[in-house]
């Protein structure tokens, strides 16, 4: 009760320090000083610790289970386990905005400390841009979605957390992908105030670009993290649904992509500056964007809980405010550097990253029509319709070729003007590509050239950059990795999904079933009780066709509260591939309906997606070596 | 002259965007087709849930009446949600409302009636969701109003609200 006060008082106590900080600022802006006055610092320092306290202060009503709060109330129940009662702080909507709080919070004050070295008149711009989206987040959470309504008389009981998001990986997801979703704030922030200073320049590429780094890397981390939630937690064997919240997340991603290889540009030779600017401010609004999608029950998908349109209108109109603002300032006050406008060498790595870009950019644009059109569509015609995975596989699949191909020659080519020499081992490497493509999928698939050009591209990538790793040493290591990892990471997916089988049926206890390749022997069940739920876990034996044998014990959970009925599937794990097994009631009690699936190379997705986030980890602490 | 047309047609193109999503917002998840789409309820034969005897829809639907049929499962968060709205309707003696258990666990289903109460007068077993996607559903919850003629006039997709509880009652008058 007492923390559901003192959160509340910290939040107006973090929203009056953003005034004071507007305030302040803007006086220390005007004046002759060449230093940020100290009191900025304390100010946002004060505002940070308020926020956090107030963060605390929630996880302390969910570690308490104190029901008189009514987010409380809504999302935890005192049987759960005390891992997610504390992950449940940030897995509801009220929550998950003051973590968007706490980021937004966290980062000006790094931005702060971490710039010394920048104009002052820049950083205070920054501070004051990041302070509006502040407010604003401020304004929402108190205004719609405070997170400390208390409740009178007081519940005995909670309502429970959803069952599905009860799951380590989500626990940590949320955060991690904050990390990097919140974190462009402040590259737009920094981008903005650049571009009113005139400051877009070489300097300013150098230090924004670690902001960059730290975003793009967490933003990774946190998609991969809720990828892994959804192979392991919904049991559908699939890690990737296109559903519109995932694509939401991916959608920065790929701006962020794109930025990160502008802003080489940028710091080598102070160019493509419209670019730079235009993605940092694309990234963050695609953020903003997500939110609104996701938060205001606009789209229907397994992610969305909240349907509040008076939230919906507040995050819609705040969302547009900030893209006219930046806008209006972007067109205001930037100027294109005219002297070496576009007239790119056509062989260049400035023209390499160009061409990146616009792959970037039509990805981007399929992702973002994919998952607005049915908005779009249902306004306009009153018409429902879902777009679904075989629209995004045929509008990407056939331009990842080129984009693999380039994504292996690219780095090859110099700054300015590069020549073609005759490069034996790319063309080596190209002819062993194909040939050992061609041999390995002739007798496992039936859409042989299909898969033999997309194999064989990202086959070449992948040697073009196993190659860098190994000779080229410390230069340029950052990308060879990110590059190589990215090779793997395709490799694993057509791999996964050419190789993969599975097997329905219908099975009681005791039985045996025989497929062409195995036997699955369903030997017993066992009840057993968890600390909010029942379980049935089965135990089964599948021999396969080597007489190899694995034990696999899938579950069926009974949550008490809300009563939902989870599969929980037995995922086997090796490096060469995961044997998933799921089973589920069928009506009579004595059968049961599993599905066995065998998905190859399962583990090098997640282990490549780790890899590319290494790379930008690399590029992180390695900034000087890089050609 | 290029470089204010770009800001102009931007600024339009995101109003447009705007005003898009601002209508999708009042929009919210239900969803009504247009009345001259009116169709016909499918002829299908169907499993009840307490008695386990075949019934056929003829002689389901066979009152001169409204009826609402309710798509529900008890693995679905959203029906839990509207339930309570459900008995509502059902104290409203004008109308019938049939249940279609959509792809679910029996008992599961049972324990779910027992627990929230029972506002259907007849619910039938949908194993596999075929009925539901003869009736030109989506997913669970969707209600369906089918008037006199025994033609569907109205569908809600997502849980019914306060508001399209009272369209319902306003159209079965």
């Amino acid at each position: 009760m007492l923390a559901n006060q003192i959160g509340y008082y910290s939040l107006v106590l973090g929203l009056l320090f953003s005034f004071l900080l507007c305030t302040v600022s803007i006086k220390n802006f005007n004046d002759n000083n060449k230093k940020i006055n100290l009191n900025v610092f304390t100010l946002s320092f004060l505002q940070l610790t308020f926020v956090v306290i107030s963060f605390l202060s929630l996880i302390l009503s969910f570690v308490n289970s104190d029901f008189s709060n009514e987010t409380v109330f809504n999302n935890s129940h005192t049987t759960k386990p005390l891992f997610y009662k504390i992950s449940g702080t940030w897995g509801n909507h009220e929550g998950s905005l003051l973590l968007w709080l706490l980021v937004l919070t966290l980062f000006i004050f790094l931005f702060l400390i971490k710039s010394r070295e920048q104009p002052k008149k820049y950083r205070i711009l920054t501070l004051l841009f990041q302070q509006l989206i502040i407010i604003g987040f401020f304004l929402f959470v108190l205004m719609t979605s405070n997170p400390f309504n208390y409740l009178f008389p007081v519940p005995n009981e909670g309502l429970g957390l959803n069952p599905i998001l009860q799951d380590p990986a989500l626990a940590i997801h949320p955060p991690i992908l904050y990390l990097g979703y919140v974190g462009s704030s402040i590259i737009f922030s920094a981008s903005l105030a650049a571009v009113t200073q005139n400051y877009v320049s070489k300097k300013w590429g150098q230090h924004i670009k670690k902001w960059v780094l730290i975003s793009w890397i967490f933003l990774s981390i946190g998609i991969m993290l809720g990828s892994i939630w959804a192979y392991y937690e919904l049991g559908w064997g699939g890690f990737w649904f296109w559903d519109p919240v995932e694509n939401v997340s991916l959608m920065p991603w790929l701006t962020l992509t794109a930025l990160l290889h502008c802003i080489m540009v940028l710091e080598k030779r102070s160019n493509l500056t419209s670019w730079v600017v235009i993605l940092s401010i694309t990234t963050f609004t695609l953020s903003m964007c997500g939110t609104f999608l996701v938060r205001s029950g606009i789209l229907n998908s397994v992610h969305t809980f909240a349907n509040d349109p008076a939230r919906g209108i507040f995050i819609l109109i705040f969302l547009f405010l900030l893209i006219f603002i930046s806008l209006v300032i972007f067109f205001l006050f930037h100027k294109e550097n005219k002297k070496n406008l576009n007239n790119f060498f056509w062989l260049s790595k400035e023209t390499s990253i160009l061409i990146n870009n616009w792959f970037m950019m039509y990805f981007l644009s399929v992702v973002l029509i994919g998952t607005v059109y049915p908005i779009f569509i249902d306004v306009m015609s009153a018409e429902k319709i879902s777009v679904g995975p075989p629209f995004y596989h045929k509008l990407i699949i056939p331009f990842l070729v080129p984009f693999l191909l380039f994504m292996a020659l690219g780095p090859k080519l110099k700054w300015i003007k590069s020549k073609i020499e005759k490069k034996n081992s790319l063309i080596i490497f190209f002819i062993i590509s194909v040939v050992l493509t061609f041999f390995i999928l002739k007798n496992i698939t039936t859409d042989l050239l299909f898969y033999t050009i997309l194999i064989s591209a990202t086959l070449f990538l992948f040697f073009v950059t196993l190659k860098d790793l190994f000779i080229q040493r410390f230069e340029n290591i950052s990308q060879a990795i990110a590059h190589f990892g990215f090779s793997l990471f395709i490799l694993a997916i057509l791999f996964n999904s050419i190789l993969s089988s599975e097997i329905i049926t219908n099975i009681k206890v005791g039985e045996k079933y025989s497929y062409s390749k195995g036997e699955i022997f369903f030997k017993k069940i066992k009840e057993t009780k968890g600390s909010n739920f029942n379980s049935i876990i089965g135990y089964f034996k599948i021999t396969d066709e080597n007489n190899k044998v694995v034990e696999l014990n899938p579950e069926i959970r009974v949550y008490n509260q809300p009563i939902i009925i989870t599969s929980e599937a037995d995922i086997k794990t090796t490096l060469l591939e995961d044997k998933f097994l799921v089973m589920n009631f069928v009506k009579g009690d004595e059968y049961f309906n599993i599905r066995y699936q065998v998905k190859p190379f399962m583990i090098w997705i997640w282990i490549s997606v780790l890899l590319i986030s290494l790379g930008g980890l690399v590029s992180l602490f390695k900034n000087k070596n890089e050609k | 002259m290029k470089n204010k047309l770009t800001p102009i047609i931007l600024f339009i193109f995101l109003t447009f965007c705007f005003v898009v999503f601002y209508k999708g917002l009042n929009n919210s998840n239900t969803y009504t087709p247009n009345t001259n789409h009116e169709k016909n309820i499918p002829t299908f034969k169907a499993e009840d849930f307490n008695s386990n005897v075949y019934l056929d829809s003829k002689n389901i639907f066979g009152e001169d009446i409204y009826y609402i049929v309710n798509i529900w499962a008890s693995w679905c968060i959203p029906c839990r949600k509207e339930h309570p709205l459900l008995m509502e309707l059902s104290k409203n003696q004008s109308i019938k409302l049939i249940g279609l258990n959509y792809r679910d666990n029996l008992k599961n289903a049972k324990m779910f009636i027992d627990e929230l109460g029972n506002p259907y007068a007849q619910t039938l077993i949908d194993k596999n969701g075929t009925l539901s996607v003869g009736f030109g559903a989506y997913g669970v919850p969707e209600t369906f109003i089918i008037n006199k003629n025994k033609k569907i006039v109205k569908k809600f997709i997502g849980p019914i609200s306060k508001k399209t509880l009272e369209e319902i009652k306003t159209i079965t008058k």
